[in-house]
């Protein structure tokens, strides 16, 4: 009892600390200060009056959201005596493991600099600066010679770090025994049984309407979209983010998918924000990155040769370069388990007062980058809110699919989820495919990896989204993609080839994937 | 002379006021001020060694020991009241822990009691979780009284045969502290030094030492603000940092 008062008061103040620098305390400082003329507020009793007025005002639920955000994405404080890196990963071989990956693709970036011999970052000429400014809204015309650039990594590859993670203190048999798994992954991480989803994802259950499959045009309005419509707009008009986080569990009404969203991320369109983003902008026209390369290359391979996002493809040069200069970003390396690249002044090697992190927000973009992005093109028009709720959807949600960690929704459990509740629902497809060498997870890491960006129809994606945001957990992917494969259980056990079986599953754009989760987790008898 | 005193305190205590940009320092000052208010003193100990408990002959019997015992001694101290132990698991499930207090004068020998019986620290022994983390056992969780604590024993289980090694690290004993102290600054500024010599300050036509300590006060107190309000959110919108122009073209990315 004494230790969890103390936890919350520690938590308490934790959060009080980081809300003071913020903008919202001296946004609330100042609107008490112009409350005081008011007749309402008396003297005798100020700190009541004042409280009663924040919460007829609004600042209350303002404040209320931006605690609850703060509680979505910080964890706990930690204990006193654990290192900060223990805050970023507590297990000390995956933190190992994370360190060695990032050599590996520092030394690649490295290589390519130096073949290419072409700087990590140059200051523009100003006939540059100039030119890009007029261009800036149609970047996407360039045609810069990109040939030579190679993206410094793939899922795959990163694939195969995962399928060589191994614990030391773990009995790892040589040979084929009882402990060791029979999927790819082979570290024991603690993953949800089908009994523990079920109940996590209730708001998914069959008597439970959904947006996805109770709006079909079969079924009549009235039964369930029109009262979700209502209430979907009434959560918006009293603009509560944990309500709001509530509701899109059922799915979201596409006309107010942008605002919930903008909603439960928190985001607030205050002309600082503009600012800041305009700042972001000039920084990107007066110096040129290496990783802006790198950002190019990786739309013109994926999102301009989609059908749904070629469209896009200057809202994504406009979002990912500014991105790359935004150092608040790195601010999430607190609770994630990779660590920023460091790169030092030349000359001045190891000295850390001239040591800058590279890219300005630590983060190196991947092939299929730029997929985390183009969804949501759809829903915002404005580049600097598509801007911050791209930035708040990756610090949340995107680094952990592409980083070592043990947390439930880091990719390595989810991967591990994916094998467990194939091997446990589908034990034939399961030995069928390992049989003829098509392991499952080569097939469906990197519809987790890219978070099904890119595979699903674009609302599909944003329903799928939609629950992410919702449950605050990506397992729901490794769920959909156990339930793709029970779909398509019956071609998959005709297959011979691991080219025959990822051709049963290349297309999955005609999937509906709110029925495919529901039938997977409350239809399938187990 | 006081004013030299004051002036020389101030520079320290500005000289704190800082807006850390992205690090996690404030959150160490933090736990600082949090353990000093739970004014705890470490007490020095003597670890032995683990001793795995197995049935049967250790060399023919196959299969990893699933018990270990550590037993903790304070040679040093005498008997203490224990107010909290950490440490930091690795791969042990469950622990027990017995200890060995003084006893009343009429009883001759003192006897082992058993002061927390099986505290799960994995909640699943075959997977990963909790298997690495730091944990805090307080006097309160403990089945009996602590007041007098000669030795302790702590007895860790791992049922599962996945796991090669089980041990606990970075034990640590605390007992109760000294009331802990209201801040030095407070104290020093409330009481402050008598008059001294003030005839010697008049001769050498110092301005008014009330005036001086007023207006010090005031300044420490804005000061004591500013540090209260010391926070983890980013001030600077206009601290966006680029890497200088050609000082970073040419070199070799390390990883720290």
């Amino acid at each position: 009892m004494l230790q969890e008062e103390e936890d919350l008061s520690l938590t308490i103040a934790h959060i009080v600390q980081k809300l003071k620098g913020s903008r919202l305390y001296s946004q609330l400082e100042r609107q008490a200060w112009v409350s005081l003329q008011k007749p309402e507020i008396k003297l005798e009793s100020l700190k009541e009056d004042i409280k009663e007025f924040f919460k007829i005002s609004g600042w209350e639920k303002k404040l209320q959201n931006a605690v609850y955000s703060e509680l979505t994405v910080f964890p706990l404080p930690r204990h006193p005596a654990a290192p900060p890196e223990h805050l970023k990963e507590p297990l000390v071989y995956m933190r190992k493991a994370q360190g060695s990956w990032e050599k590996r693709i520092l030394k690649s970036l490295n290589s390519m600099c130096t073949e290419l011999s072409i700087p990590l970052a140059r200051k523009r000429p100003v006939v540059e600066q100039k030119e890009l400014l007029n261009k800036w809204n149609e970047m996407g015309t360039d045609e810069p010679d990109l040939s030579l650039f190679r993206p410094v990594y793939a899922p795959k590859d990163f694939l195969e770090v995962l399928i060589n993670l191994r614990n030391p203190n773990y009995e790892n048999g040589d040979h084929l025994n009882l402990k060791t798994h029979l999927g790819l992954i082979q570290v024991p991480l603690k993953v949800k049984y089908i009994s523990e989803l079920k109940e996590f994802f209730i708001e998914l259950s069959l008597n439970t309407g959904q947006l996805g499959i109770d709006d079909a045009t079969q079924v009549p309005p009235e039964l369930f979209e029109n009262e979700h419509v209502r209430l979907g707009q009434k959560v918006l008009a009293e603009q509560d983010s944990a309500a709001a986080q509530q509701y899109i569990r059922q799915g979201s009404p596409t006309a107010l998918r942008a605002e919930l969203w903008a909603l439960i991320l928190n985001v607030s369109n205050q002309p600082e924000d503009l600012l800041y983003y305009e700042q972001l902008k000039s920084n990107v026209i007066q110096h040129d990155l290496l990783v802006d390369s790198l950002i190019y290359k990786d739309v013109k391979l994926t999102a301009s040769n989609d059908d749904y996002y070629f469209v896009f493809e200057d809202y994504l040069y406009q979002v990912l370069l500014c991105f790359s200069r935004d150092t608040s970003v790195l601010g999430h390396f607190a609770y994630n388990s990779a660590s920023p690249p460091k790169s030092y002044i030349r000359g001045k090697l190891g000295m850390e007062d001239y040591a800058v992190f590279y890219p300005p927000n630590g983060v190196i973009p991947f092939h299929g980058f730029s997929m985390y992005v183009a969804p949501l093109c759809f829903l915002y028009h404005e580049p600097s809110k598509l801007y911050q709720i791209f930035r708040e959807m990756y610090v949340r949600f995107f680094f952990r699919l592409h980083s070592i960690s043990s947390h439930p929704s880091g990719i390595v459990s989810l991967c591990l989820l994916f094998e467990t509740l194939l091997q446990t629902h589908l034990p034939q497809l399961f030995y069928h495919l390992r049989e003829i060498g098509a392991q499952p997870l080569r097939i469906s890491f990197k519809w987790m990896v890219r978070a099904f960006s890119g595979y699903l129809a674009t609302d599909q994606l944003l329903l799928l989204w939609d629950r992410i945001l919702g449950y605050n957990s990506l397992e729901i992917l490794a769920v959909l993609a156990a339930a793709v494969f029970a779909f398509r259980a019956v071609n998959l056990m005709e297959v011979t080839s691991l080219a025959a079986a990822e051709a049963v599953l290349a297309d999955l754009s005609t999937l509906k994937v709110m029925p495919l989760l529901q039938i997977f987790l409350f239809a399938t008898i187990t | 002379m006081l004013i030299g005193q004051l002036a020389v305190r101030l520079q320290g205590l500005l000289g704190g006021v800082v807006f850390p940009a992205w690090d996690s320092r404030t959150t160490e000052d933090f736990y600082a001020a949090a353990a000093s208010a739970m004014s705890r003193v470490q007490v020095p100990c003597h670890i032995k060694g683990a001793v795995a408990l197995q049935v049967g002959d250790v060399r023919t019997v196959q299969g990893r020991p699933g018990v270990l015992v550590i037993d903790v001694t304070f040679p040093t101290a005498g008997p203490f009241e224990l107010q909290e132990i950490t440490f930091k698991n690795y791969y042990t499930a469950f622990l027990s822990i017995r200890v060995r207090q003084v006893g009343s004068p009429n009883q001759s020998s003192n006897k082992w009691i058993t002061c927390l019986r099986d505290y799960c620290l994995m909640p699943n022994p075959h997977n990963e979780e909790g298997a690495q983390d730091y944990v805090s056992l307080y006097k309160h969780q403990m089945l009996c009284d602590m007041d007098k604590v000669l030795e302790l024993r702590l007895i860790l289980r791992q049922p599962s045969p996945l796991w090669l090694n089980f041990t606990l690290e970075e034990l640590q004993f605390f007992q109760h502290g000294p009331q802990s102290p209201s801040s030095a600054f407070t104290k020093w500024l409330s009481h402050p030094a008598p008059y001294e010599q003030p005839a010697l300050l008049l001769q050498q036509a110092l301005p008014d030492p009330d005036k001086v300590s007023s207006e010090v006060q005031q300044m420490w107190m804005l000061t004591e603000m500013i540090r209260a309000n010391r926070t983890t959110a980013r001030i600077g919108r206009f601290d966006v940092s680029c890497p200088a122009a050609s000082a970073l073209s040419s070199l070799a990315l390390i990883w720290p």
